[in-house]
């Protein structure tokens, strides 16, 4: 259970293995993908916390795992003090209300023959929050709040473009007004100056809402900007944990440090001046991930024990967690 | 230097159901010799259509170069005919393609690929070809060359899908390599070792680069000079350097308000360019960018601007450049 009150989720080793199978109709399982492998952290009321990483490190497996779209191979999930890992379907639909999810894509993830109208009333719908006049009188309130017109309810995704899109997705996890928001890699698909609008926006909202949000970016511009705390994922685990700026002025794991080096900033003399930790190599299979740490085929500070022993993820002062032999 | 490049108003379109889409309009750019030129865009904006062009690599129809022309080395590339225009495509002029997955063919082995440009440009052996293929896979930092010959795409990762791809480009070490969009579908840690290789073989090579991007940050690093393109528009040119410590262009001041910083002081908030780019089919009379302009006047709606000289060696096409220049405010870290 969480200790303190301002905690609105907890998660406690955290794990979700993707089984491989082989054969047709026998099917027996050869591996395990470990796309998820023990995270703890937590993320406070109103707040902030950004999961960057390179792709296929788990981030957006964490996301999904934390509102039971998959549920976790083992783990505990407490949000708003209840387990979500534990809960039957009919607790956890009445629990979804709580808790919302904007994805990544936003051509795929708006039904095609749906109109705008049904797809952000829809919600209003399942928990009976409210239909007829009233769900259309607060379909067009949210596309107000997300900067549409709401004379747009009765036009169909295709007729929008990225941007609009995905403030319909917006809109639709705006629905049930919920206390906590998984942003999956919300801007992604988007162009620069498209990304801007998004990211004030949900700025904005936060304010207005007092949202929290688990706010998944493979950019770490991004995840600077818009974060209170920063977590880095590789290959599964949680390296690193601290608020934004601790983590970009005094980062400790040398994968953090490689992955801030490789982002590049929009000033050519800066650039000039910087210098990058190139990493050797590829991140490995999460099938078969390296013993001990599983950095340290490419780290660049690998001694002996990081071969062995999988370092343990502590808290070095000030709530920065590291998972590293070497800091 | 000399110029190796030279794009005079180029005006590239597109023939479909809808109408005619102006992808290109008008483009002129030149690129000397062992120089990087930066292409700075949003999508549609025209950069990958512009140097598609260059090497006549529109389908036609749709496509259709509807004017301009494209001298490489002095000759017009858009007059010679198709021997003529392949044996400078893959040879001189190379091009990196964004997708490193879908740009290399699955059912042929990586070292038939490269010696395919080998054998047909430069009329090596089978022999002479493969060991060309080693040596060049070395150069871009593939670990034991000489066994992953035999291997097939399939068998590589993105980012060593789009080193081959560069050892490909540079088979037959060309004058001028095109690189579209070519770290975007890569992960942050691989982006900076394929800018690192692509800055190492530039050096020793001594080619001249065209990097098409939309990531401004990535182009900071590189490029000698950069030009911003605005729905087919080169809107403002400058020096690298010029650009990013003195835009004058609105929409070019809009990206670098748009783009969080990984050394920013303090949380800002971002400025973002409200609006939408404009319909490539119905373009707009005036000014591309009037819409979403906010340092707009009368004139911008009914005349489209003209590329003018606003420094030195600094094109921008804006009619009020100098009142953005004075209003602008500061630039740079926030």
């Amino acid at each position: 259970m969480p200790d303190s009150q301002d905690k609105l989720l907890e998660v406690n080793n955290l794990t979700k293995y993707f089984p491989i199978t082989q054969g047709i109709i026998f099917q027996r399982k050869v591996a395990d993908v470990k796309a998820v492998d023990g995270l703890s952290f937590f993320i406070r009321k109103g707040e902030t916390l950004g999961l960057v990483g390179e792709s296929g490190c788990g981030k957006s497996t964490t996301g999904r795992t934390i509102l039971q779209l998959y549920r976790p191979t083992a783990g505990e999930v407490f949000f708003q003090g209840k387990n979500l890992a534990k809960m039957q379907s009919e607790e956890l639909r009445k629990m979804r209300r709580n808790m919302q999810m904007i994805f990544q894509d936003p051509y795929a993830s708006l039904n095609p023959r749906m109109t705008v109208g049904d797809i952000i009333g829809e919600p209003l719908e399942v928990h009976h929050i409210a239909k007829g006049k009233e769900k259309k009188e607060r379909v067009q309130e949210l596309l107000q709040i997300v900067g549409l017109n709401p004379y747009f309810v009765n036009r169909y995704p295709h007729e929008f473009s990225g941007g609009q899109r995905q403030r319909i997705g917006v809109a639709r996890a705006l629905a049930v007004n919920p206390a906590f928001i998984v942003c999956d890699e919300p801007i992604s698909a988007l162009d620069v100056s498209i990304q801007a609008q998004i990211i004030n926006l949900l700025e904005e909202l936060q304010q207005k809402f007092n949202l929290t949000y688990l706010f998944i970016a493979h950019d770490l511009s991004v995840v600077r900007h818009i974060s209170d705390r920063v977590a880095v994922m590789y290959l599964g685990k949680i390296v690193e944990l601290t608020d934004r700026t601790s983590l970009y002025k005094s980062p400790l794991h040398p994968y953090t440090k490689a992955l801030l080096s490789a982002v590049p900033i929009p000033d050519p003399v800066v650039e000039e001046k910087r210098e990058r930790i190139i990493l050797v190599g590829d991140v490995p299979s999460p099938v078969n991930p390296p013993s001990g740490c599983r950095f340290h085929t490419r780290c660049p500070l690998a001694i002996d024990i990081c071969k062995k022993m999988d370092p343990e993820f502590r808290d070095v002062g000030n709530l920065h967690f590291v998972a590293c032999h070497v800091v | 230097m000399a110029t190796l490049l030279e794009v005079k108003d180029l005006r590239t379109e597109f023939h479909t159901q809808d109408g005619v889409v102006h992808a290109v309009n008008g483009v002129s750019f030149a690129v000397d010799e062992g120089e990087t030129l930066g292409l700075v865009g949003e999508s549609g904006c025209g950069k990958s259509v512009s140097v598609l062009s260059v090497m006549r690599l529109i389908p036609i129809p749709p496509g259709k170069i509807a004017g301009g022309q494209v001298l490489f080395q002095g000759r017009d590339l858009l007059a010679v005919d198709d021997e003529e225009i392949r044996s400078v495509r893959g040879n001189k002029i190379a091009m990196v393609f964004q997708d490193p997955m879908t740009s290399l063919n699955p059912v042929l082995t990586i070292g038939t690929q490269i010696s395919e440009a080998l054998e047909l440009h430069l009329g090596m052996t089978k022999e002479q070809a493969r060991k060309r293929s080693v040596e060049l896979l070395k150069m871009v930092g593939i670990p034991e060359a000489e066994n992953r010959l035999d291997d097939y795409p399939h068998q590589f990762s993105g980012g060593m899908r789009q080193r081959v791809m560069i050892a490909m480009a540079l088979s037959c070490s060309p004058q001028l390599l095109i690189a579209d969009e070519p770290t975007t579908a890569l992960d942050v840690t691989i982006q900076a070792q394929i800018v690192d290789i692509v800055k190492r073989l530039k050096r020793e090579l001594g080619m001249a680069v065209i990097w098409i991007t939309h990531d401004l940050g990535v182009i900071a690093g590189l490029a000698d000079r950069i030009n911003v393109m605005y729905a087919g528009f080169v809107i403002e040119s400058a020096s690298n350097k010029e650009i990013f410590a003195n835009p004058v262009h609105p929409y070019t001041l809009g990206l670098l308000g748009s783009i969080p910083r990984l050394d920013e002081a303090h949380k800002a908030k971002l400025t973002p360019i409200e609006g939408l780019p404009p319909d490539l089919i119905e373009m707009p009379k005036g000014c591309p960018f009037y819409d979403r302009c906010r340092f707009r006047a009368e004139r911008c709606a009914s005349e489209n601007p003209p590329l003018e000289l606003a420094g030195v060696r600094h094109w921008v096409a804006c009619w009020n450049w100098q009142d953005v220049q004075k209003k602008r405010g500061p630039v740079g870290v926030r």
